[in-house]
Order: structure tokens, then sequence, then C-alpha cells
């Protein structure tokens, strides 16, 4: 049995090696995916505008909803601020940054909770009504999905930061998580886009 | 080393409960990737004797072997098991298990995420198979999905679908998604993030490169799919309409949407192949591989080009004449990479000085069967012809020809050749060699004569038919090649146990092999390498044992 030659001794005197963060890689992957999985809800609804069999239409029941959109685009920005100020090494406007993503996340929830109640409750548009009713609630449904996932994650990461266990050490898992959320956001966009200017 | 031999031998003695315990807890990529290798053969037995019950009762006319209803079952559950619950999750084992090895890695970029991918999979294949109990009850032999393997709407809606056999379909499809997609994640963060000390991607093994072109299409193809299961779930739970015809919904939409995964699926089954032939074909030709620079510009290609072909299983729905030919183009084009490759095989080959063990005839089988399958391939993406053939068995042949003839001929070269890495021992050269001819025999009397009943007019996934159509004496053979091709799998599988425990011993590198999963010991410790490699060219192990001519000084 001839003998083994782990590491293979070839003169390569310290080359310069650097190979990039895993996270950031990780979750390009997964945003390409999820960009997949977006697509063809987006396309589902497109696809189906205007081809319901019966009421209501879009136009009839949707408000654009202007609050929710400028609460979730902001919360990119403070998520955005969060990493640079960690970045710099200034802890407490981290932690305060990372509160006012989670706010701003809640309120973009609650308007998207309150649309569902006032469709589902005054206009009777369920998930079962129409075709109209299925794609709307399976794309928004599925977008606030990642709202929650993401915010479940930046409040974790908020807890860590008011009991002072996020260090700079930390600066590429942070931003890896506010990649995420950046991404939650490009997607509202989308959703918004398509939804409620061009549905509408 | 003495440390070592202590470790292996203090484990023989541990008891099995334990031993049993590390393996379901363990998050070392080699293991995982056996776990992953055991599974999928198991479904490929399971899957194995699904065909021949098929086949068995497609070999005479009027047979009433197996009732109706059992047979849809059947071939449902063969198509979904051979895809989503062998193909998938084997080449995913091969994938685990080598590409940290061959980049010089320690282990995959997050093990406890490959863990959960490998568990999450096999759930999904023990929850399709417990469909089998759970449907609508035990009785009959229970209810199996029964709306083939792709499902067509609106064949899954409530009303043709009742009882839970297409939910337990979809859930498991959705689960072993998330799986595939963990898996790919991990491979493609493994390749960027984990190369050893001078492994460039211009060094980087062929075999990893087309696992990262692979994982890519698993992103952007298994979302898809994913995205329709969970639609075809809210349809058929909460009640929606995305594919309910009565509604206003669209059957064809589900047709896009599965083919815009299904057409990359068969890359993503078919390139790990190709991967396998690459590390092969240039050890046992001894000679370097030809055009690694083309090679790998083909894969991209491939790739990019398989993302916009997924209509041409759909040339009968009525596209009309602009989306046909945009789709018949688009089919074609893939033909140039994919005879890039076959040139660059056939030009590595070509005046080497070939050694015809079991993994390089199996990879020669390869080769002429994937022509062959391609050829037809580009039969069918002709649309005017494509009409006349498409579900047909024509179309049956064509792709077994690529997943048996290509893939399975593929996979078993890289079982022969990479078990004296995994085991220590090398297989029975002689039963290989058994087992090669007995599936070339067997191979070629399924898939070839299957061809003619297609073209004489026998549709796919007929029960049963009448003596008069001239299919019965086809029919014969192809069921005679099955039973051959099931004698060389059983010599395969006892190969497999036998030589685990009377195989020669291999030594670190039997083959004489280029690459760096051949520099650490058989089996491989679970540390893989001692130290860090450091490489210098795209043969690691030619410029060790050649330091007067390395390969580091052509590049
Ligand atoms: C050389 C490239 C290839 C071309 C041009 C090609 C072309 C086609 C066409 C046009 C069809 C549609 C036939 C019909 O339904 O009427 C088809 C079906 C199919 N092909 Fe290929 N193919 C190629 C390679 C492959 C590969 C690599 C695989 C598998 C790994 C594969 C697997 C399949 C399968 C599974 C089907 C049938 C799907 C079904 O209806 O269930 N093909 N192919
Ligand atoms: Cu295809």
């Amino acid at each position: 049995m001839s003998t083994p030659v782990s590491g293979v001794p070839i003169n390569q005197s310290e080359i310069e090696w650097r190979l990039p963060y895993r996270g950031t890689i990780g979750m390009g992957c997964l945003i390409l995916a999820e960009s997949a999985v977006f697509i063809i809800f987006v396309v589902a609804y497109v696809y189906y505008l205007g081809k319901s069999l019966n009421g209501p239409t879009p136009s009839q029941v949707l408000e654009l909803p202007i609050l929710g959109t400028i609460c979730l685009l902001s919360s990119s920005v403070t998520a955005h601020l969060a990493v640079s100020a960690l970045r710099k090494g200034n802890l407490r406007s981290c932690t305060a940054n990372l509160a006012g993503t989670v706010l701003l996340g809640l309120i973009f929830l609650c308007t998207t909770a309150r649309e569902w109640y006032h469709l589902i409750h005054d206009e009777h548009l369920t998930i079962k009504t129409n075709l109209f009713g299925t794609t709307y609630y399976a794309l928004v449904g599925l977008h606030a999905t990642h709202v929650v996932i993401g915010l479940v994650l930046l409040f974790t990461a908020f807890v860590f930061a008011l009991a002072g266990r996020v260090k700079e050490e930390h600066l590429e898992k942070l931003d890896v998580l506010s990649i995420y959320w950046h991404f939650v956001d490009a997607v509202w966009v989308v959703v918004f886009l398509v939804v409620y200017v061009l549905g509408r | 080393m003495q440390a070592i031999d202590e470790t292996t031998a203090s484990q023989d003695r541990r008891a099995p409960v334990s031993i049993i315990y590390e393996w379901l807890t363990t998050v070392d990529h080699k293991k995982i990737g056996l776990m992953y290798i055991a599974f999928a053969l198991f479904f490929l037995l399971v899957g194995g004797v699904e065909a021949l019950l098929i086949r068995i009762q497609l070999m005479v006319p009027n047979n009433h072997f197996l009732s109706p209803q059992v047979f849809n079952r059947l071939f449902t559950m063969h198509g979904t098991t051979m895809v989503f619950f062998a193909g998938m999750p084997i080449l995913f084992g091969f994938g685990n298990y080598l590409v940290p090895l061959m980049i010089g890695a320690r282990d995959m970029a997050f093990p406890k995420l490959n863990a959960f991918s490998f568990w999450i999979s096999a759930f999904g294949g023990i929850l399709l198979y417990f469909s089998y109990f759970g449907g609508s009850g035990l009785y009959a032999a229970g209810t199996a999905p029964d709306v083939g393997w792709f499902a067509y709407a609106p064949l899954t809606s409530k009303v043709f679908s009742p009882g839970h056999s297409t939910d337990y379909w979809s859930l498991s499809l959705f689960l072993s998604g998330i799986g595939s997609i963990g898996t790919a994640l991990n491979i493609v963060t493994t390749i960027l993030c984990m190369r050893c000390k001078g492994m460039t991607m211009t060094r980087l093994p062929l075999l990893p490169w087309l696992y990262l072109v692979t994982s890519g299409l698993v992103f952007v193809a298994v979302g898809p799919l994913s995205a329709a299961q969970i639609m075809l779930t809210l349809d058929r739970y909460l009640g929606a309409h995305f594919f309910d015809t009565q509604a206003g919904g669209s059957a064809v939409l589900w047709m896009h949407f599965f083919w815009i995964f299904g057409h990359p699926e068969v890359y993503i089954l078919v390139l790990p192949a190709f991967a396998f032939a690459n590390e092969i074909i240039p050890v046992f030709s001894r000679k370097a591989m030809f055009g690694y620079p083309a090679m790998v510009a083909a894969s991209v290609a491939i790739g990019f080009v398989s993302l916009s072909v997924w209509a041409h299983h759909m040339f009968t729905v009525g596209m009309g004449p602009a989306g046909n030919t945009f789709f018949v183009f688009a089919t074609m084009v893939i033909s140039v990479p994919t005879g890039i490759k076959i040139f660059n095989w056939l030009a590595t080959i070509w005046g080497g000085k070939i050694s015809f063990a079991v993994p390089m005839l199996f990879c020669i089988g390869f080769l002429f069967q994937f022509l062959v399958a391609g050829l037809t391939g580009i039969m069918l993406s002709a649309a005017p012809f494509n009409w006349q053939l498409n579900n047909s068995y024509f179309v049956v042949a064509h792709f077994h020809y690529v997943l048996v003839g290509a893939i399975l001929f593929a996979l078993f070269g890289a079982f022969y050749y990479w078990y004296p890495k995994v085991t220590g021992k090398l297989m029975n050269e002689t039963l290989g060699k058994w087992h090669f001819w007995l599936m070339v025999v067997g191979f070629h009397l399924t898939f070839d004569f299957m061809h003619i009943p297609g073209i004489l007019g026998m549709p796919r996934r007929i029960y049963t038919y009448e003596a008069n159509r001239g299919w019965q004496g086809w029919n014969m053979i192809v069921g005679v090649g099955g039973v051959i091709q099931a004698v060389a799998i059983l010599c395969f599988v006892y190969n497999l146990i036998s030589s685990y425990r009377h195989g020669e011993d291999a030594g670190t590198d039997p083959w004489d092999a280029w690459t760096l999963e051949w520099a650490t010991q058989s089996p491989p410790p679970s540390y893989n390498f001692a130290i860090e490699p450091t490489v210098a060219s795209r043969r690691p192990l030619w410029d060790l044992k050649h330091p007067e001519d390395p390969d580091s000084d052509y590049e």
C-alpha cells in the first residue's frame, strides 16, 4: 500500500489567497432561487389579469398602499445604516437602526393585514372568489411570508445587539441579513408595480 | 498515521447503536454523500421493480396482470421516484462526497445545512411512498398518486383526483425541492469559498465546474417547481383556481410551469454524468483532457440554453407558428455545445494509451448512447416530426436513452472508479465486465426496439392493447431486455457488497489518477487532508509524481 500524500508539496511561497465570504455567496444563491419562485407567481398574476369570470376586479377593490410602501422602503435604508454603523464600530447606532428596521417592517405588515381584512370583510374577496383573489393572495401572501421571516431574523439580531452581543466580527453576518432584507424590498417594488399599478 | 489507525480500530469495536447514532447525526460531507447514495440506490431498486412490472404488463396484448388503476400508479411512481428520489439524490451524493475532496477542502461550506438538506429530501421520498398507506386508506394496496410524473392539470384537481394521493405527490416534491436547493447552495458556496491554495477557477477540475453549472440550474429550475407545487396545493386545499379550468384557470399554464422546471431538470441529471466522464476518460486514456476551456464554456452554454427550450414538450398544445419556431431553434442550438463536448471526449481518447477497465467501458458506452439520444432529441425537436410522435413510445425511448444509456452508464462508471476511494477496496473486474456486457445487451434490446412501436403509433401510458396492432413482438423484445438489465443490476449490487468484504486492497491511488481526492488515504479520514494541499496546475498529482516535467510549467 502506497503512503498517502496529503498536502501536495509544491513550491509556491505565500501566494495571496483570498476567497469570498461564504455567507454572501450562500445568500446570493438563495436569492437566485427565491427570485425564480417569485417570477412564477408574478407571471401567474399577470397571465390571469382580467381573466376572472366574476368580480370583484382589482380596480374595484385595491388601493395604493402608499404608507406601507414608504415604510418598507425606508426600512431598507435603516438596515443599511445599521450595517455601516457596525462597520464604524458604533454599536448604539447599530442597535437603534435595527430597532427602526423592525418597527418599519412591522408597520408594513400591519398595512397588509389591514388591507386583507378590508378585502375579506368588506369586499368579500377570498382566495376562492375568482382568479384575481387566487393570484393576489398567493403573490402578496408569499411576499408577506418573506417579510415575516426577515423580521424574525432582524428582531433576533436586534435582541443580540441590545444585549451587547453584536461585535464587529459579526459584520459579515449582519451584512448578509441586510442583503436578504434588501431583496425582500426589491420584490415589493415589483409586486407594487404589478399588482397595484399595472393591475389596476 | 498511527493515531488514525487507532481511532479506526476502536471504532470497529463500538456498539452498533452508537454507530447508527453517529450516522444519523453526522455532518461529515462524506457520510452524508454515502447516505444520499444509499438512499438513492434503494429507490433505484424500487423504481426498477416498478419498471419491470410495467413491462411485464405490456409484454403481451390483452394482458390483465395488473389492473388499470395499479398500472397508472406504477408509471407515476416510477417516473417520480426515478427523477426525484433516485437520479437527483445519487448525483448530489457523488457531488457531496467528491467536491470537497477534489478542491482540497476539509468539508462543505455549511455542514449542518448539508445534513438538513439530505434528511428533508429523504423525508420527501418516504412521504411519497407513505401515500400507499395514507392516501385514502389501506385497502386495495393504498392510493399512490396516479396522475403521471408531470401531473397535468386538470387531472390533479379535486374532481378528478379525490383523496390525498396527489397531495402526497406534490408535498414530497416540494420537500425534496427544498433539499435540492439547499444542497446546490452548499455545493456552489463550497466551490467558490473553500478551494485550497492555488486552485484558481481555471485549475478547478471539471467535475466541480459541472456541479457549479448543475447547481445554478437547480436554483432557477427547482424554484419554479416549488412555486407550482405551492399553487397546486393552494388549489387543492384552499379552493384556489390556478389550474381550475372551470373558473377560468389554465391547464396550459401548468404545462409551462412544469416544463420550465422539467427541461432544465434533465440537464441537472445529465451534467453530473458528463462530469464523471470528464474525470474518467482522461485517466484511462492517459492524456490530459482535451480542450478544458471549451469544455467549461460548453457546459455553461448548455446551462443557459437549456433554460429557453422548455416548450419543445408542448408543440402539440397549439402555441402557434411563432412559438413553435422559436422553441425548435432554441432546442436545436443545444446540439452545438453538446457536439463540442462529444468532440472533446473523442479527442481525448484519440491516440491515448487506452485501458479498458470497467469504468472506462461504461464511459465508452455512455459516449455512444448519449450521441444516439441526442440525435433522437434533435429529431423530436422538429415540430412537424414531433406532431407525429409526441406522447408515443418514441419519446419514451428517446429519454430513456439519455437517462439509462447515458446517465446510468456514466454513473456505473463512477461507482467502479471511486469505489476504491470510498472503501479502500477494488471492485471485482470480472463481475464488472459481466455487469457491463449484460447491461449493454439489455439496454439495446429494450430501448433500441422501443422506438419502433412508437413509430407504429403505440401511445405511452397505454394500459394494454389489441393483438392486431403489430406491437406485440416489439414489446416482447423490450420486456426481455428489461429483465436482462435487471440481472445486470443484480450483478452490480452483488459486486458492491462482496467487494467490500473480499475486494483487493486499493491503496490511495489505484488508477494512477491526477486529481486531489487521490492524494489522501482510502477511505479518507474525517478531516480529508492532514495538511491542506496547495496546487499549481490542473493535475496536481501529476506534478507530484513527475517533478521533472510538471504541468505547471506549461500554464
Ligand atoms: C441533445 C439534446 C436533447 C434534445 C434536442 C432533446 C429533445 C427533446 C424533445 C424535443 C422532447 C419532447 C418530445 C415530446 O414530448 O414530444 C424530449 C423529451 C424528453 N427528453 Fe430530451 N432532448 C435532449 C436531451 C435530453 C436529455 C439530456 C435528457 C435527460 C437527461 C432528456 C430527457 C427527456 C425526457 C425525460 C423527455 C420526455 C419528457 C416527458 O414527456 O415525460 N433529453 N427531448
Ligand atoms: Cu426537454
